[in-house]
């Protein structure tokens, strides 16, 4: 009897857990990434979070490389598009967002008051008055410096483009390149056109620029690679840039070959690998050149988008919103070594961050993407390869300027 | 069949079924069938795409436009594409170095003595390594600061020369890479050759006194014709393709002075930057004519000679 009363409570358990099973209905939402190592870590952290808060949603990760991904997310949002993409904000949506491949998510805007607490890359998110994603991360660009090196050319950190110019004389005499980069793969070079232009003309006339309403063979942009030549032509940037890699510019830093280099601030893991500490490795915002033109950084987004092919739309809006709040973005940049979007978000303790921190958060100008993502794709190769030529040679400057207006009337229809 | 078969098929041959009289004649066809339909799917039909890619505007997304021949006069007016295609003359010219390079090295190990098969297969090494491994050596031998040739001519002349920075040396300092591969390929092609080499003919040759280049020139070389005309079809055909060194050595760069057609095409249909499917379609259709050019001469050299029994 009592065998038997065991055995009917098992199956009433049994076929009670069943039921409980065939009624959650779990729902899949596929999402495609392109994450290294560690940031892949803090998402899947993430992730395992959400899917605590939701029992009923199973989030599908697949990550990519970082380079496949880039050519891959072409063929899967026409062919088989997962409910979530990773992407990057300005411009670089722009074909997606044109083609109809990305869906308009303005309402996780609204409802989320993602107005407010992401207002620092809302713009960047914007076309034609809509938000096409969320952004999750982004991280700040200035230059990086060897403070011994410093010392030994005995100057001290300028804080305007005279003060620079000037100490790249002593380090000249001092045998260190004032100014390092490796253009290899040609985006550092942008970084320091970018900074150049938004410190002489402003950041309403870069956007203008990389949006094709102004011709490159305007006076404007002349001043600009006056400043530039102002560099080049003493030879103060480190030679033979054409053939290193960005990496290996940055142990010419480390090494104290080097004094400064323009770069963003994911190369602080770099430099620290390298074996520079806090103590040796300085970090300051690009100096003034035009004191009339409003500060103005430059900080590349990273973001997460819903194809216009997905599936579980519903609960791709649902991680969007969970992804954009301040807690998560915390716990995610602490990871990523990189900075929180949302204002309520917290920083992590690392010298540079703060640094980044603050510069973003009180950047009167405007905040620009990088030069590849807000300039179209073929514009920005044609203009990165033309800045490389004006580091090698700069007296062919009339030549890439032209070059590049050509490019420019064709581009932008 | 169980019975045993008569020994003619007494059926009129007008009876015989249709498979029965033709079996002969379609048999061939019936086994090239695959191969063709494989050939006509996977080149033949592209080529005919690419052509009429080549006419249209399109990012690979969206909507295709029609242009007409307006790729190809934006091309023939970029001075990009005239870039790459003087590369590509100088790699033909300066790639066909390899024969005579792989003629050389192979005479000179086509000998007895002790281990020499161990030379051979040394000297044959750099052809077995990927292409991708050449180049990344060749980079690093090249690297501004660190790298040997660097080193060596600071060594020499005070300052270095960092070859891949260098607009004006950066396609000779690739070729120079390529080289290295191709003249192990053309030796191993020689080195068969001179297997075959008639001992009859040396030894009268020498009867009546041919020696040192006479010879050669005159008593050796007709002999390894056939080796010679592989040796420069795969040459010609490996410059022309050139892509891999490129990408890995310089990405077309500085400033895509080292730029290829190949690697132009890439570029501007399929790299992160390009997406221009209809330009990249024009470029592949110029670099096929260039090839046709030499594919064809190449075949019609086949066809002579075999009309006349070589």
């Amino acid at each position: 009897m009592k065998t038997a009363l065991k055995s009917a409570f098992f199956c009433l358990a049994a076929s009670a857990l069943m039921g409980t099973t065939a009624m959650a209905q779990q729902r899949t939402l596929t999402y495609y990434a392109d994450f290294d190592p560690a940031p892949l870590a803090a998402f899947e952290a993430a992730i395992a979070e959400f899917e605590a808060a939701n029992p009923d949603i199973d989030v599908e990760l697949q990550n990519f490389d970082h380079e496949g991904y880039k050519t891959a997310i072409r063929n899967f949002l026409t062919a088989d598009a997962p409910d979530l993409a990773n992407w990057y904000a300005g411009n670089r949506m722009a074909p997606f967002v044109n083609s109809g491949q990305f869906q308009d998510v303005s309402d996780v805007w609204d409802e989320n008051n993602l107005h407010e607490t992401l207002a620092s890359a809302a713009a960047s998110m914007t076309i034609d008055g809509k938000q096409w994603g969320v952004p999750y991360t982004y991280y700040q660009w200035g230059i990086y410096y060897n403070k011994t090196a410093y010392e030994q050319a005995g100057v001290e950190v300028p804080e305007t483009w005279e003060e620079f110019i000037a100490n790249c004389e002593k380090f000249k005499a001092a045998g260190i390149d004032c100014v390092t980069t490796g253009t290899k793969a040609l985006w550092p070079a942008a970084g320091i056109f970018d900074y150049l232009d938004l410190r002489t003309n402003g950041y309403d006339f870069h956007m203008d620029l990389t949006a094709g309403k102004v011709a490159w063979t305007d006076d404007r942009i002349k001043a600009t690679f006056a400043e530039w030549a102002k560099l080049v032509e003493p030879g103060y940037i480190t030679a033979n840039h054409a053939a290193l890699d960005w990496q290996d510019a940055a142990s010419l830093l480390i090494q104290g070959k080097a004094a400064n280099y323009v770069m963003g601030n994911f190369a602080v893991a770099v430099f620290k690998d390298g074996g520079m500490t806090d103590d040796t490795l300085g970090f300051m915002p690009f100096p003034t050149i035009n004191p009339d033109v409003p500060r103005a950084e430059e900080a590349p987004t990273d973001t997460i988008h819903i194809p216009a092919g997905a599936k579980n739309v519903d609960d791709a809006k649902k991680f969007l919103a969970f992804i954009a709040t301040a807690d998560v973005q915390t716990k995610l940049n602490e990871a990523l070594g990189q900075l929180p979007i949302n204002s309520g978000s917290k920083v992590g303790d690392d010298p540079f961050l703060q640094a980044g921190f603050e510069l973003l958060s009180t950047t009167p100008g405007g905040i620009a993407q990088f030069f590849d993502r807000d300039a179209p794709a073929e514009m920005a190769k044609m203009g990165m390869e033309g800045f490389q030529q004006f580091m090698v040679q700069p007296d062919q400057l009339d030549n890439i300027l032209a070059r590049l207006e050509k490019a420019r009337e064709r581009i932008y229809k | 069949m169980v019975t045993a078969a008569p020994p003619m098929d007494p059926t009129p041959a007008s009876q015989r079924s249709w498979w029965r009289r033709n079996q002969q004649r379609v048999t061939p066809w019936l086994f090239l069938a695959p191969g063709m339909l494989m050939f006509l799917v996977y080149v033949i039909w592209p080529i005919f795409q690419s052509f009429w890619l080549s006419f249209y505007d399109w990012d690979g997304l969206g909507e295709k436009v029609w242009l007409g021949w307006a790729n190809y006069a934006e091309l023939f007016d970029d001075d990009a594409f005239y870039t790459s295609l003087w590369n590509n003359v100088l790699w033909l010219v300066l790639y066909l170095l390899a024969v005579p390079a792989g003629l050389g090295i192979a005479i000179f190990l086509n000998q007895t003595v002790f281990g020499i098969r161990l030379y051979k297969s040394l000297f044959f090494f750099p052809f077995v390594i990927s292409q991708v491994v050449v180049g990344l050596m060749f980079s690093w031998f090249y690297a501004p600061n660190f790298g040997l040739f660097y080193k060596l001519i600071e060594w020499l002349t005070g300052t270095g020369v960092a070859v891949l920075a260098d607009p004006d040396l950066v396609t000779y300092g690739i070729i120079a890479a390529g080289l290295w591969p191709q003249i192990a390929y053309c030796m191993i092609l020689y080195l068969t050759g001179l297997n075959n080499v008639s001992p009859d003919q040396v030894e009268a040759a020498r009867l009546d006194g041919a020696r040192g280049l006479r010879m050669l020139w005159f008593v050796i070389l007709p002999q390894l014709r056939p080796a010679t005309f592989i040796a420069v079809v795969v040459t010609v055909i490996g410059a022309l393709r050139s892509f891999d060194l490129v990408s890995i050595m310089t990405d077309g760069g500085p400033f895509g002075s080292s730029r290829v057609l190949s690697f132009y095409m890439y570029e501007q249909a399929l790299s992160e930057y390009g997406y221009r499917m209809g330009y990249g379609a024009a470029i592949a259709v110029i670099l096929f004519l260039i090839m046709m050019v030499f594919i064809s001469g190449f075949i019609w050299k086949m066809v002579r000679d075999e009309q006349e029994g070589y």
